[in-house]
């Protein structure tokens, strides 16, 4: 990445990397919207109004910590504890913050806010593998079209979840689009042995931490596997096949 | 809890998470990163990814299970065999969502 990459070619154009971001976010829509429907009904269910269920969705916009918001709401933990709940859980964001800075900084200041504003799990997800297929010169409207329509799925997969309550057709298992789709979009990179290692540590230590509370599980694992990466990277004699 | 405090958890919640989403972006310029920092940079999308696959093939009860009674492992299984070889998202999900109900009719 960085200085090597060409310069613009028709497909780069602000149009079509916006819709090359909605396309590829589609995907994920099947995974994402059961978890907007079940945050849509637990509020509901833990005595949070509909408006409020919304607002949660609208301005939050992070799932994990939405549904644990709304469980610590049901057995009224003080406010304060909730929000630095939210903060915790959202901890791992940071990463994305800083893997993205790069790309998003040199932005005016509106692209900033509002790509910042869409960072969450899935849009990172498909994001930064946009960045990493180089020629990023409109690389901002690719992640807007992604970021946009994750948060459209958000909100009316919450309004969804709010009228019908707990009325989940759990054998569905549509849930499970969400990891199949995370498949799908890092086979392609996982194009050497740095990345290889950075995935294999860190999924198999997202398993053995997955019982730890807040998503630290997900931080700690993520931190295992870019040391991996490195590391394997380091050690590698062929480093110029490496770093492109 | 009253609408105004729910609205407080709220707007305290958008707060903490948008700091979270921006910190680097706002607060540190690229060049002024660490060159060793910006080389881990490059491994968060492979480990994050990975990280938020693994749980959900290997631990679907809430624990690790390699049993055949697992069916998202080996719906799992199949479905990222079909992501490498073809690398079509579509085709990955349509076959592990098949694989996973045939597997659970069974």
């Amino acid at each position: 990445m960085g200085a090597s990459h060409p310069p613009t070619i028709s497909r780069s154009s602000a149009l079509y990397e916006f819709l090359d971001g909605v396309r590829d976010q589609v995907p994920l829509l099947f995974g994402v919207a059961p978890f907007g429907i079940i945050f849509g009904a637990l509020a509901i269910d833990a005595g949070i109004p509909p408006l409020e269920t919304q607002g949660f969705s609208l301005f939050v916009f992070a799932g994990s910590a939405q549904l644990i918001a709304a469980g610590m709401i049901a057995n009224a933990v003080p406010p304060l504890t909730i929000v630095l709940t939210i903060l915790v859980v959202n901890l791992r964001h940071m990463l994305y913050s800083a893997n993205l800075a790069p790309h998003i900084q040199r932005l005016p200041s509106r692209w900033r806010i509002i790509l910042s504003w869409l960072l969450t799990d899935e849009a990172f997800a498909v994001a930064s593998l946009r960045y990493r297929r180089g020629n990023t010169a409109q690389a901002h409207w690719y992640t807007l079209g992604t970021g946009l329509t994750l948060w459209g799925i958000w909100q009316v997969s919450t309004g969804i979840g709010i009228l019908l309550g707990a009325h989940i057709p759990g054998s569905w298992s549509l849930d499970f689009a969400l990891p199949l789709t995370f498949m799908a979009l890092i086979a392609p990179t996982l194009t050497n042995r740095s990345d290889w290692a950075a995935a294999l540590s860190a999924g198999f230590m997202a398993v053995a931490l997955a019982g730890l509370p807040y998503k630290m599980g997900l931080l700690l694992a993520s931190i295992v596997g870019i040391t991996a990466g490195v590391v394997v990277e380091i050690s590698t004699p062929n480093k110029k096949a490496m770093s492109e | 809890m009253e609408t105004d405090v729910l609205w407080g958890i709220i707007a305290g919640g958008m707060l903490v998470t948008y700091a979270t989403r921006l910190s680097f972006i706002a607060l540190v310029p690229y060049e002024r990163m660490p060159e060793f920092f910006r080389r881990c940079l490059r491994y968060v999308p492979p480990s994050v990814i990975a990280a938020l696959i693994l749980p959900e093939l290997l631990r679907t009860t809430g624990q690790f299970d390699l049993s055949l009674g697992n069916h998202r492992l080996w719906a799992g299984a199949l479905a990222a065999l079909i992501a490498w070889r073809t690398r079509n998202s579509w085709l990955t999900i349509a076959i592990g969502m098949i694989t996973l109900w045939l597997l659970s009719s069974i």
